[in-house]
């Protein structure tokens, strides 16, 4: 495979209309098999984007890299200005170190389609291990703040339970209030109502409304709610092969898809529906 | 003489033999546990010589006998100028030689931690360490406890060995009354019930009773 080639990306990304999040020509592959080619993404701070397509075209994978959860083969990943995946050494980026990765990967928080709540932990347990274990925050302000979240996500009364004895959505909103307790400037959503029973998904979409309406977080979601989508993303980005194949605002996107794929593939979702 | 009389003539020896394999047992099993756990842990180190390390230690105490690791202990070792105890050379071979067993229930019950805990851990941020400690090993001990079971079972049976290098065990207690008396049947019998109550109304009940409580504290109960 090629040596990711470094020159040309800049070891820092200032001025005022920088973006929260960029991806510079990102590639990713296992083995041949190449799973995002060359992808450029800017993600505005306060931006909420969602990102839609057929499954393997690489959606989730965006979402996994920004997480650290996947490395990445080429270019670069910067969030708020740094680079995420290297850092700079003098004029010229290498790969991140342990330390640097962990430092940036601090603005970012998670919500997983399986929840991934720890199940030794109540709730409460659940929000507070984070800021208490990883942040060294005092167990009485981070108790405060767990509390304040769950009431946010509507768990409050819910707080001493373990999560087997939550619903997969009850579960999925103490995830989210986990997430939002270490402070992130970008929360990432994937898929967090596939994995719910259809009744249950509103209770989800409605707290990730709240946020969006009552935050200034930037996000990025990948969803098959498609009407949930549209009505609260500024701006949907339809993955195909790798690939962003169109974007556009939910309005351009959704009424006026331009691309012959994306029209396949939001008549395939009607149908389905 | 009757059964009853030889009760009573060579229970308090008996008696103090099972003592002596209880406190061995339990012994062995603090020793196998702590270098299980570091065994374990130490298999799935980054660094290759952490990895090889414990790799060998468990492949020679898993692939060789117990029997002979025993003796290796107690009559070689003191050639190298390490001389034990021979009660400590016991609970040690004993305890050795089950850690490395049980290090792989260690490790195969840490990999079979869902992944979507260690990438959660990771998403709020931290470090392996931690991870390894806050999230994953509690989710890890509730899956081994019950193979721990079935180990500290085969622990129990593993002590009887150390009869052969005289510490006062049961065996050897039972051993040496055989060869006063000649009721082979009267004392053999009566170890092979004692090892059964040890091992299915001792450690069997205890290993349940620490599942219920683990899975009480994990709140899955």
């Amino acid at each position: 495979m090629r040596e990711n080639d470094l020159t040309g990306y800049p070891p820092k990304l200032e001025g005022p209309d920088r973006p929260m999040v960029r991806f510079a020509n990102v590639t990713k592959s296992y083995g041949s098999l190449t799973v995002l080619d060359s992808l450029d993404l800017d993600v505005a701070e306060g931006e909420m984007v969602t990102i839609i397509g057929p499954s393997g075209s690489g959606k989730t994978t965006v979402l996994r890299m920004l997480m650290t959860l996947e490395t990445i083969n080429g270019g670069v990943i910067y969030v708020d200005g740094d680079p995420l995946t290297h850092m700079p050494q003098g004029d010229r980026l290498v790969p991140a170190n342990r330390r640097h990765v962990r430092q940036i990967r601090s603005k970012i928080g998670m919500c997983f389609q399986q929840f991934n709540l720890f199940p030794h932990m109540t709730a409460l347990e659940n929000c507070m291990e984070g800021p208490v274990h990883v942040l060294g925050m005092p167990k009485k302000d981070a108790q405060e703040r767990a509390e304040e979240l769950l009431a946010m996500v509507g768990m409050a009364d819910k707080r001493d339970q373990h999560p087997s004895r939550l619903s997969g959505g009850q579960q999925q909103r103490v995830a989210i209030a986990r997430a939002l307790a270490m402070r992130p400037k970008v929360m990432l959503f994937d898929e967090v109502t596939s994995a719910l029973d259809p009744e249950v998904i509103g209770e989800v979409t409605n707290v990730i409304r709240k946020l969006v309406s009552e935050h200034n977080l930037t996000m990025l979601m990948v969803t098959h709610q498609m009407g949930f989508a549209r009505d609260i993303s500024d701006r949907i980005c339809f993955f195909y092969g790798g690939r962003i194949e169109e974007q556009g605002t939910p309005d351009e996107l959704f009424n006026h898809p331009q691309k012959e794929r994306t029209q396949q593939f939001l008549r395939a979702v009607k149908e389905a529906v | 003489m009757s059964y009853l009389e030889f009760l009573s003539q060579y229970g308090d020896r008996i008696l103090s033999g099972t003592l002596v394999t209880i406190v061995l047992t339990i012994l062995s099993a603090l020793l196998a546990m702590a270098i299980a756990l570091a065994a374990g842990l130490m298999r799935m180190s980054r660094n290759f010589f952490v990895r090889a390390g414990a790799t060998v230690y468990i492949e020679i105490f898993r692939g060789t006998s117990l029997l002979v690791q025993l003796y290796w202990i107690f009559f070689v070792l003191p050639l190298f100028g390490i001389t034990l105890e021979k009660f400590t050379a016991g609970f040690v071979a004993v305890g050795m030689n089950l850690g490395a067993y049980g290090a792989e229930l260690v490790r195969g019950a840490i990999l079979s931690v869902p992944k979507g805990q260690w990438e959660a851990a990771q998403a709020i941020n931290m470090t392996p360490t931690k991870r390894m400690l806050r999230i994953i090993l509690p989710q890890a001990l509730l899956i081994m406890l019950p193979s721990w079971g079935n180990l500290l079972i085969e622990l129990l049976k593993g002590t009887a060995l150390v009869a052969l290098i005289a510490v006062a065990d049961l065996m050897f207690q039972v051993k040496q009354i055989n060869g006063t008396t000649f009721m082979s049947a009267e004392s053999f019998g009566t170890a092979l019930v004692i090892y059964y109550i040890l091992a299915r109304f001792m450690i069997t009940p205890f290993m349940r009773w620490l599942e219920r409580f683990m899975q009480r504290k994990l709140g899955r109960a």
